[in-house]
């Protein structure tokens, strides 16, 4: 059914710290690596080795450069995925039922079995989220690792998302968003969690958090070479310069 | 937007469809509809317009096999609506078309030409709100946008019936009146539909995207996330000949507007040459209708550009 449902008893989502993502696409490789095996498999590419390569992933990592007012700049490493919003239209828009969101824990999924890939959830999706597999002929999107998260076949500190396992500098956290005692609520409480395109109104359950002030320092001053002032030391180099240079 | 070729070739094909279905049914009601043969072709026609845009619509999909799911959400979405409300015309503009195509003599016509009318506007309407309804494209998520559809429907819907009636020999005074004033209202609707759309600059920053840039900051891309366009660049972030967008413009109020206006004019002042001028007006209004519904695709930006080097959308 793809009408949303009132409230959903959890909210399952993840927090990336932006201050600390250092770029390495280890997420979105992991989740690639899982996830073309797993409930949203297969994720097809086209032409991976070629000049043209394309393909389904659910998870992609943007570097952005952030100048404040005051004109410091910064690199930030910017991890985009589905945010498994409370009300999204992605779900709304679905003639099938095919995409739907879980009472239960509030994951956003697409059935691959029912799905006709009409695409319309995508132009839904103002963050681009959902990624159209050509050869399936069904959408993709993240999953929260669905068949990680509560599988009792692998190792407890294993049902996690793929993502969060792979990160290397803990920049990615999974946890209940609902819960205002969560080890998530409480960073995104301290460090002034936000969400993206929060105007828009699909209220994210992932949130981000982000880069540290006392991070985004003024690049040092350089010294400017002395501007030239004519005197006969610099003739003379000229002189030479232009002797040498014939 | 990607403007897919099915898509286009479905709303404006279906889009005839419905509007001639719709006054040729209003025609029958008010008794100018002249029976027989002509009836019958008219409802085939469109008919026939309608079901080749709506097989049209589902070759962009990637199990067309599955359809017949999507009549099931109607509640929530109007991609939903549409089928349901297609499906449903069907039923009473089949039996019309049936009931001219025996020649029986039945008391019921003028309610299921009615039903076929309402089933029409209801259609096409929900083909609107489909993109209407899309907050993500600020284009689209305009009042207007349904209204455009019902219009142009509307406009090329007479046009096709004041074809047909001329072709056998029927072009009655009111046929002029009504292809005019349909021409001109959507012409109206649709120039007032661009204004509003260059008027809006959009509400949406990369820096809102982001989060980043902080108060009066800015944003900017600096490594992609991926070699090569991925699905969502190449489906939301199409801008091939954009620039040849405003030349586009001018042609579509040509040719689906000012053409079929000054045709359908002459009719009226000279009705000797009615069936040649309403096949230029037709002509023209086709290509220049398909050149409108390409630009609606082509000229729509959407959000999640922001992540992609757009600053506003």
């Amino acid at each position: 059914m793809t009408c949303l449902p009132k409230k959903t008893d959890k909210k399952l989502g993840l927090v990336i710290d932006l201050d600390i993502c250092v770029g390495c696409q280890a997420c979105a490789t992991s989740c690639k690596e899982w996830n073309t095996s797993g409930y949203s498999a297969p994720l097809s590419d086209h032409d991976p080795y070629g000049a043209d390569p394309s393909g389904a992933w659910l998870n992609r990592i943007h570097s952005f450069e952030a100048t404040s007012a005051e004109g410091l700049a910064k690199t930030v490493h910017f991890p985009r995925s589905c945010l498994h919003c409370e009300e999204p239209d992605c779900v709304t828009v679905c003639p099938t039922g095919a995409s739907y969101k879980r009472e239960e824990d509030g994951i956003v999924l697409v059935n691959p079995d029912t799905c006709i890939g009409c695409k319309l959830c995508s132009w839904a999706c103002p963050y681009g989220a959902r990624e159209y597999d050509y050869d399936d002929g069904v959408m993709k999107k993240c999953t929260l690792c669905v068949d990680r998260i509560y599988n009792e076949n692998i190792p407890e500190e294993d049902r996690v998302p793929s993502c969060v396992r792979a990160c290397p500098t803990g920049a990615r956290a999974f946890g209940d968003l609902g819960d205002p005692n969560s080890e998530v609520s409480q960073s995104v409480a301290e460090r002034d969690g936000f969400n993206l395109l929060d105007e828009f109104g699909y209220k994210p359950v992932n949130k981000y958090l982000p880069p540290r002030i006392n991070s985004v320092q003024a690049a040092p001053a350089v010294e400017e070479p002395a501007a030239p002032d004519g005197s006969r030391l610099e003739k003379l180099f000229a002189w030479a310069d232009k002797a040498l240079s014939r | 937007m990607h403007p897919a070729y099915s898509v286009i070739v479905f709303t404006t094909s279906s889009g005839a469809g419905y509007g001639l279905l719709f006054w040729l049914s209003l025609a029958h009601m008010a008794g100018r509809l002249p029976g027989g043969v002509m009836a019958f072709v008219a409802i085939t026609l469109a008919l026939a317009l309608i079901t080749a845009g709506l097989v049209s619509s589902t070759l962009h999909l990637g199990h067309p096999e599955r359809a017949i799911g999507a009549f099931s959400q109607w509640r929530s979405s109007w991609l939903s609506r549409e089928g349901v409300a297609a499906v449903a015309t069907y039923i009473p503009a089949g039996l019309l078309g049936l009931i001219w195509l025996v020649g029986a003599e039945v008391g019921f016509t003028n309610i299921l030409a009615m039903l076929s009318a309402i089933g029409a506007v209801a259609t096409v309407y929900c083909t609107g709100m489909i993109y209407g309804s899309l907050r993500t494209i600020r284009q689209w998520n305009k009042g207007l946008t349904p209204v455009v559809y019902l219009a142009l429907a509307g406009a090329t819907g007479s046009l096709l019936l004041a074809l047909l009636m001329s072709f056998f020999g029927a072009a009655a005074a009111w046929l002029g009146a009504l292809t005019l004033v349909s021409l001109v209202v959507a012409g109206a609707i649709k120039l007032a539909y661009w204004r509003q759309i260059d008027a809006d600059p959009g509400q949406y920053t990369a820096e809102m995207a982001t989060g980043l840039g902080g108060q009066g900051g800015s944003v900017v891309p600096l490594d992609p996330p991926h070699t090569k366009p991925n699905f969502v660049m190449r489906e939301m972030g199409y801008q091939v000949a954009r620039k040849h967008a405003a030349r586009l413009r001018r042609l579509s109020i040509i040719t689906l507007f000012v053409v079929p206006i000054g045709a359908v004019t002459m009719v009226i002042l000279a009705p000797g040459a009615a069936s040649m001028l309403y096949l230029i007006a037709t002509l023209a209004a086709a290509w220049g209708v398909a050149t409108e519904r390409w630009l609606f695709f082509a000229d729509a930006d959407h959000v999640s550009q922001l992540f992609y080097g757009a600053t506003r959308a």
